[in-house]
This record gives C-alpha cells, sequence and structure tokens, in this order.
C-alpha cells in the first residue's frame, strides 16, 4: 500500500516498508513526516524500514532526531532502520550524534545500493 | 582589533513560528548570494541559520508567540555575520546548552545537536543569553 504526502510517501511490502521523504527536514517539516512514518511503522510492523533520502535536499538536526526516533520506535517493534541515499552532508550530521551506536540504525554506505 | 568595513547589511524580523524556519534560510541564503559563496558554504550558513531559528521557536518561546530577530552583515573581506536574536526564556547554563547531544526537551525527540551543527559549519558561534529577557546567538563564517 502507498501513501503519499507533500514530504513523505510510504510503501509497505513483504515485512519491508519503504519511506521517500522528499524536500527539507526540518523542525517545520519532521513533526508531520514523524507521524507518517509511525502510523506506518506501527500498523504494518515492518521488519524492516528504508528511510530514502535521496530526494532530500536539506536536513538539519531535527532530521537527526527524526531518524533516531525512528530507530527507537523500531527497537520497541522490532524492526531496523536504514538510512538509504543519505548526501555526505546528512552523513556528517549523523556522525557527529553517534548514530553507530544505535543497534538497529544502519547508515548505507554509497555502494550498497547501486541499480 | 582593526576594523573591517561593512558592504551590505540586511536586519528582518519574523514570528517564530516553524514554518519561518525555511523562510530565515532562503533569505539569509539569498542575502549571502551575492558574495557568490560555493554550493557547500550556503549550505553550511543555511543549516547554522536553521538551526539557531529552531532553537528561538522550540526553546525560546517554547512553540508559544514571539519574534525571531535576524540580522546579516557582509564584510569587505568577505566574512558573513549572523545574529539571531530573541526576547524569550533565555539559557541558564550556555556551557551545558552547548554541549553536544545535551536538550532541554527529549519528549520532542530533539537531538541536542543544534550548537554542535552550528560550531561545526561555521568559523566562530558566540552565545548571549539573560534568563528571563532573551538569547543571541551569532555566527561568523568566512567565505573562500
Amino acid at each position: 500500500m502507498t501513501k503519499e504526502n507533500a514530504f513523505c510517501r510510504t510503501q509497505y511490502k513483504n515485512g519491508v516498508l519503504n519511506v521517500s521523504i522528499k524536500g527539507e527536514i526540518d523542525h517545520h517539516t519532521a513533526i508531520k513526516t514523524r507521524e507518517k512514518i509511525d502510523e506506518a511503522m506501527l500498523s504494518n510492523r515492518p521488519k524492516d524500514v528504508i528511510l530514502d533520502l535521496s530526494a532530500v535536499s536539506f536536513m538539519d538536526s531535527s532530521g537527526l532526531g527524526l531518524i533516531i526516533g525512528r530507530a527507537s520506535l523500531g527497537q520497541e517493534i522490532g524492526a531496523s532502520v536504514r538510512v538509504r541515499n543519505a548526501s555526505e552532508r546528512i552523513k556528517k550530521i549523523l556522525s557527529m550524534a553517534g548514530v553507530c551506536r544505535i543497534q538497529n540504525l544502519i547508515i548505507e554506505k554509497d555502494k550498497e545500493n547501486k541499480k | 582589533m582593526k576594523s573591517k568595513s561593512v558592504t551590505n547589511k540586511i536586519s528582518f524580523n519574523l514570528p517564530a513560528i516553524s514554518v519561518n524556519e525555511g523562510v530565515c534560510r532562503s533569505t539569509v541564503g539569498v542575502f549571502c548570494a551575492q558574495l557568490n559563496p560555493t554550493i557547500e558554504e550556503l549550505a553550511d550558513i543555511k543549516c547554522a541559520v536553521s538551526e539557531a531559528v529552531t532553537n528561538c521557536i522550540v526553546h525560546a518561546y517554547k512553540n508559544a508567540l514571539g519574534t525571531i530577530y535576524i540580522s546579516v552583515t557582509l564584510y569587505e573581506d568577505r566574512t558573513v555575520k549572523i545574529e539571531i536574536r530573541d526576547k524569550g526564556c533565555g539559557i541558564a547554563d550556555i556551557e551545558r546548552a552547548r554541549q553536544p547531544l545535551f536538550t532541554t526537551d527529549p519528549q520532542s525527540e530533539r537531538s541536542g545537536m543544534g550548537f554542535s551543527v552550528m560550531e561545526t559549519f561555521t568559523d566562530k558561534l558566540y552565545v548571549s543569553s539573560t534568563v528571563g529577557k532573551g538569547t543571541k546567538v551569532t555566527l561568523k563564517k568566512r567565505l573562500s
């Protein structure tokens, strides 16, 4: 099932929840995006959540909170969270917060998902 | 200290509402564009501004009514100085606030990295604050 709003599209299939986030992730947009992803995670109970950031043009530390918060929810429901296609800038912000210490959160390197 | 000539300056204020986070980024970005920054430099500035403005909205005024005051000064040596001020609750312990991962609002998924991001993407960060009166954040970045 695919659901879409201005910033975030979720698609669930075979235990995997694909989340495509588009545009700018800041405190303002993170609120609705968080609600959208949480709704999809709680209703579908996926094993894997993929946050695809290829269409994200900007992210500040509110996006960091969004990603870490989804990993926390993932821990509650037994899901891993993968961040895919993050720009170098976003990876830098993620590394500043030491997200590598979060067990169920994986920041994919570029080579992992070449189509 | 040798004083530098100011080549241009803008000051504006706007409501401390979350939709204005993007407005502040864009406005400061547009103003700095006259110096032909690199894409990276512009992104750095916009990110730092976004953090400071978000702090005004989330922490200074705690999502209540308030105003953000921003001024951007461009100097002849290509230094950009951005001052973001509020008349909010102020910060009791600035050193603690600037520590990475420290936040007074963990329930809202605040990462506590705002000041760290500002420091990373600018050359200088100054924070002054008085509890009950407000806070001023000054960012400086010298463009290549």
